[in-house]
């Protein structure tokens, strides 16, 4: 991949001592992290460790039990609803199951936040930066389909789309490409690339699959028993001994 | 951060009775906060106006061809089961005002709020849910979208609004075909029929079911709402909600009945 700028003193997403636990069950456990202007991170883990749960929080659409997180200079767990709402203007959230409203067409899908939150905006300005930020997913064609006529690949697509419409700060991918085959999984982590370039953004990526953690990830942390276990390069996190890190490439290489 | 109450992963409190009787008490508070937050948002800008007449097409517009047929076949067999029992005193003149007493103070708005409890209830119970099990809704805040007000303020506003509107017009469908079985069987004209009909009418029938017809819309919306906003743990989760949505509101729309016809009559 090529040497990005990574402003390694500006810390837009910081991170300190997280917990979260529902009922008996202690999901994170002290999470300490750092992600960095025009950063891409990628967070890997095992399933249910807790990577989702970090992005929620993130987000604030999870609360947690403890610690601090700061987005952007703002602690999240403090924002009262409207600091909150201006907050994720600048955070964009593309889900697993790319959550695209299903009885709304391509286009409405995208023009929705867009409308909500600039009720100024005239048509003819909606209509071009709908079919601006779909070009940039390569999805023009598909503007007046059903989200239930989509591929996997293109509701992921059209998911990260109508988070770019809001042109964010920060993304948050919760598994980009979990459910999607190996053609597909090499045009989103493509795509996940060409956004932080074009968008200039910083990035999280929850993934379990070790090919979009090497193709997209700046750095890889590895979430293991609640907390990050190892941070590095992707060379630098496998080259660990840890047996649970060494269990985890050979499972995805070997398989 | 203000107290999210819709969030499935807020702590619930200690058992402190047992866990069914904590589970019921837990759940009419957690209803109690999501009406209450309901008022508090229903009142502050953003207007979601678009969504409120959409809403309201498909509560009232949609529900149309079901009041009709329903209403008509009350009307007349209303009419026709009643007519044996006047028939014995020689009182079938007295029909249409005991019909139209009948079809105003109770059988139209209870028809209709049950027809609207089984069919908008359970559509807004299994729509709400299906977007809360597929994230949409996660969607929608993290869009810097409120979708309490988007999807659960303007749904009810629509059913609170649209269901007195549904009521009124099952009377007349109602009426019109209780007038067809007496016109058929007694030779009643159409002017005399609806003559007798207002007569037997007073203020406080129509406005009591204006009243009451407004809560069980309120009540159709805001439970409707409530379950499917709520619902968790999948597809299984999103058939409940509907079920739930609809066996509540019916529930609700029963005792709210008898309490309100207890009160209206303590000032005929």
């Amino acid at each position: 991949m090529q040497q990005k700028a990574i402003d390694r003193n500006n810390a837009v997403i910081a991170i300190k001592d997280l917990k979260k636990s529902f009922g008996e069950l202690h999901v994170l456990r002290g999470v300490d992290l750092e992600v960095y202007q025009g950063e891409n991170l990628v967070v890997l883990g095992r399933s249910g460790t807790g990577k989702s749960v970090l992005i929620k929080i993130i987000s604030g659409l999870l609360y947690p039990d403890a610690g601090e997180v700061n987005v952007l200079g703002r602690e999240v767990e403090t924002l009262n609803s409207k600091d909150l709402m201006e907050l994720r203007l600048k955070v964009g959230f593309s889900f697993q199951n790319s959550a695209l409203y299903d009885s709304m067409t391509v286009r409405k899908n995208l023009e929705f936040p867009l409308v909500r939150n600039s009720r100024n905006l005239r048509r003819k300005e909606i209509n071009v930066q709908v079919e601006r930020v779909l070009e940039a997913v390569g999805l023009s064609q598909t503007i007046e389909q059903m989200p239930s006529e989509l591929s996997g690949g293109q509701r992921k697509r059209i998911g990260i789309a109508r988070t770019l419409i809001l042109k964010p700060e920060i993304m948050l991918y919760d598994e980009p490409t979990a459910g999607l085959d190996p053609i597909t999984c090499i045009e989103i982590n493509n795509l996940i690339n060409e956004v932080q370039e074009k968008y200039n953004t910083t990035s999280i990526i929850i993934t379990h699959d070790l090919t979009c953690a090497k193709q997209t990830g700046d750095r890889i942390a590895m979430l293991l028993d609640g907390q990050f276990a190892i941070q590095g390069t992707f060379d630098d996190v496998f080259a660990s001994p840890d047996e649970r890190v060494q269990s985890f490439y050979n499972y995805n290489f070997t398989k | 951060m203000d107290p999210n109450i819709d969030n499935p992963e807020s702590p619930k409190p200690k058992y402190v009775v047992s866990k069914r009787l904590d589970s019921m008490f837990y759940s009419i508070y957690h209803a109690y906060q999501f009406i209450l937050r309901f008022f508090r948002e229903v009142f502050v800008p953003p207007y979601e106006f678009k969504e409120i007449i959409h809403q309201c097409y498909e509560v009232g517009y949609k529900s149309l061809p079901l009041i009709s047929l329903t209403g008509f076949i009350t009307g007349i067999v209303f009419t026709n089961q009643s007519r044996p029992s006047l028939a014995n005193f020689g009182a079938t003149s007295w029909l249409p005002s005991l019909i139209s007493i009948a079809i105003v103070r109770a059988l139209a708005p209870l028809v209709t709020a049950l027809i609207a409890a089984g069919k908008v209830g359970s559509n807004m119970g299994a729509e709400l849910g299906s977007m809360k099990v597929t994230e949409q809704i996660d969607a929608m805040e993290v869009s810097a979208t409120n979708p309490f007000k988007y999807l659960v303020v303007s749904r009810i506003i629509a059913t609170t609004f649209m269901i007195p509107v549904l009521v009124m017009y099952t009377a007349f469908v109602a009426l019109f075909g209780a007038f067809l079985s007496v016109h058929s069987n007694e030779q009643t004209s159409f002017a005399m029929f609806f003559s007798q009909v207002f007569d037997s009418l007073s203020f406080l029938d129509i406005f009591s079911t204006t009243f009451k017809s407004t809560v069980f819309g309120f009540t159709i919306g805001a439970v409707g709402c409530y379950h499917g906003y709520n619902s968790s743990k999948g597809t299984e989760g999103v058939g409940r909600a509907a079920n739930s949505a609809v066996v509540a509101a019916m529930f609700l729309i029963f005792v709210e009945e008898i309490i309100i016809v207890q009160i209206v009559n303590a000032f005929r």
